[in-house]
């Protein structure tokens, strides 16, 4: 039971000292998780730390490899949404 | 006696001016002593020192708990200048080595603060031992933090240790309504919060942390950022408020969204203010408050005066490179400001002793108000090129005097005859942004601008180079006035020509 940070990750640093356990640490190109501390936060919060405070939708994946904040969930853009906004604005 | 430099109240204000009564002519003209001596050096938070003094950031603040929808995590950019843009992110230790490097070598440097690429506060160990190490080895810096409030209610006797006395808030709104519109989502104890909530708590956290900080002395500026049709008509209730609670400066800065920047306003078509737009603002809320009209949005790791950048010069390479012994820097940069000190003096003096005379040719009241561009390179002087320009001050001369409205951007067109995107020419651009204004000054002009400046209804005027900037709007508009061109509206007169 962990979770992985992938590249889409932008190193704001936000999620390194909430976690519980020491887990994510600093590295290139973006920030990563230690598979063998995390336990995604069971037993210390209700939300996952990290998840809960990172800005970028897409960035931190469960074991099963699903997008823990799946796009629109935090900019409210939902994917669909945007594509007919950008079409109306080009009618216009 | 009514004094010729308005600077941040309207004509049209009810009552008292108060923006310029007092014993001085600036915008800080009727701010309790104590407060004025905090800020006579601030670029930030007097117009007057931004001619004179610069300030810089540095981007030890990464972290957010609080998304904007105006904001973009993941931007990073060197060629951008706006708030939350920096290239290199610093670790305390090197950001103290910059700040040193930096006002060593700037010397008009008096101000350091830290305002991202994150919320300071969102980060305190970084943000805190920044200031910290800067209070000991850098005693003539002042030190400023901004921050969107949401976790200042609990930094404020750290803030108060460091002998930080200004801090800047950014509220948009005190209505959650409004907030929902503007804040996606917060973190706030150890959750992810969303919607109205979300707001709700951010505007509680904001204004209790404006009432501590009051309490505690330390300066308040609150910035706000105008997004029409979100929160344009809520502004107004916004400056109230933050008045009423001690914040002693507001600054209404224009929404940034352009598409390209990813953030969710410009992904979804939300625009800008306009010009207009903006100065109606702050002269709507100005009745109430002092308004700051200088602001130039830098970024999170800006360096020099306001409206430069000399971040290039700084780089943590170069920064390597070179030997700083501070303590000697300190007594140079002491000989500086002092030399500063006095020139501003004798402005201010000079300025006293015109009053009399100005009194006596001021036009008559029925005189309809100009609006006027500067094109300067600071000092408080006109001293640009035209085609040099990156930006004009605009002024508005009236019957009551001389006052400063803001700024806006161009694109200097001296370097090319390249485009600006949508095929508008750099003199196109220059023009475009000139809207409103009769005459813009500057040190000199270049003959092919003359005449699409002239048929855009703005004269070009080079007569009053490296002249300080309010003697010479008001000169111009006497002479305005004695060749009865203040009796027309410019419209009429654009017939005429």
């Amino acid at each position: 039971m962990a979770f992985e940070i992938i590249e889409s990750c932008v190193n704001c640093w936000a999620c390194e000292p909430l976690c519980p356990n020491q887990a994510i640490y600093e590295a290139r190109p973006h920030f990563m998780i230690d598979a063998d501390k995390c336990n995604e936060c069971a037993g210390d919060f209700e939300e996952s730390q990290c998840v809960s405070i990172c800005p970028i939708e897409g960035a931190i994946l469960n074991e099963s490899g699903e997008p823990l904040n799946p796009p629109g969930s935090l900019t409210g853009i939902v994917p669909e949404k945007f594509a007919k906004l950008v079409a109306r604005q080009q009618a216009a | 006696m009514e004094l010729p430099v308005l600077n941040n109240v309207a004509p049209d204000a009810s009552g008292c001016q108060s923006g310029s009564c007092g014993s001085t002519d600036d915008q800080m003209g009727h701010l309790p002593e104590h407060i004025r001596e905090k800020v006579f050096n601030h670029p930030c938070y007097s117009e007057e020192a931004h001619h004179y003094f610069a300030r810089m950031h540095v981007a030890v603040a990464p972290a957010c708990n609080i998304q904007c929808h105006y904001c973009n995590r993941k931007y990073d950019c060197a060629n951008e200048s706006r708030p939350g843009v920096v290239s290199e992110l610093h670790h305390p230790v090197q950001a103290v080595k910059k700040v040193l490097a930096v006002a060593a070598t700037i010397p008009q440097m008096t101000v350091l603060g830290i305002a991202g690429p994150g919320d300071p506060l969102a980060n305190p160990e970084r943000t805190f031992e920044t200031f910290r190490m800067l209070a000991e080895q850098a005693p003539d810096i002042k030190l400023c933090v901004s921050t969107n409030g949401l976790s200042l209610p609990d930094h404020i006797d750290e803030l108060a240790k460091h002998n930080i006395d200004h801090v800047t808030i950014t509220i948009n709104c005190v209505d959650p309504d409004v907030g929902a519109l503007i804040y996606p989502w917060i973190f706030w104890k150890n959750k992810r919060i969303k919607g109205r909530e979300a707001a709700a708590i951010l505007i509680e956290q904001q204004q209790k942390g404006l009432e501590m900080l009051v309490a505690r002395g330390i300066l308040v500026k609150v910035n706000s950022v105008l997004i029409p049709g979100v929160n344009d008509r809520h502004l107004a209730e916004v400056s109230r408020i933050v008045k009423a609670k001690g914040a002693f400066l507001h600054n209404v800065m224009p929404l940034i969204s352009e598409a390209e920047h990813g953030t969710f306003y410009g992904m979804t078509g939300q625009r800008g203010p306009t010009a207009e737009e903006l100065q109606a603002l702050q002269d709507e809320c100005s009745g109430d408050m002092n308004m700051m009209r200088h602001c130039r949005q830098c970024r999170a790791d800006a360096v020099g005066m306001l409206g430069e950048d000399r971040g290039d010069e700084f780089t943590m390479e170069k920064i390597e490179a070179m030997d700083i012994n501070y303590p000697e820097a300190m007594k140079m940069r002491a000989e500086i400001h002092a030399a500063i000190n006095e020139e501003l003096d004798a402005k201010r003096a000079a300025k006293h002793a015109k009053v009399h005379s100005i009194e006596e040719i001021r036009p008559k009241p029925a005189t309809r108000p100009v609006l006027m561009a500067v094109a300067t390179r600071g000092s408080g002087v006109i001293n640009e090129h035209f085609g040099h320009a990156r930006e004009f001050l605009i002024y508005e001369a009236s019957a009551s005097g001389v006052r400063f409205i803001g700024h806006r951007k161009t694109v200097a067109y001296c370097e090319g005859g390249d485009t600006c995107g949508d095929g508008m020419s750099a003199l196109d651009k220059s023009i475009e942004v000139l809207s409103g204004c009769e005459v813009v000054l500057c040190s000199k002009i270049g003959f092919e601008p003359w005449g699409p400046l002239e048929k855009a209804g703005i004269t070009p005027n080079g007569e009053h180079a490296m002249e300080p900037i309010e003697d010479a709007i008001l000169a111009v508009y006497e002479e305005m006035l004695s060749n009865g061109k203040l009796d027309a509206r410019p419209a009429e007169q654009q017939k005429v020509a």
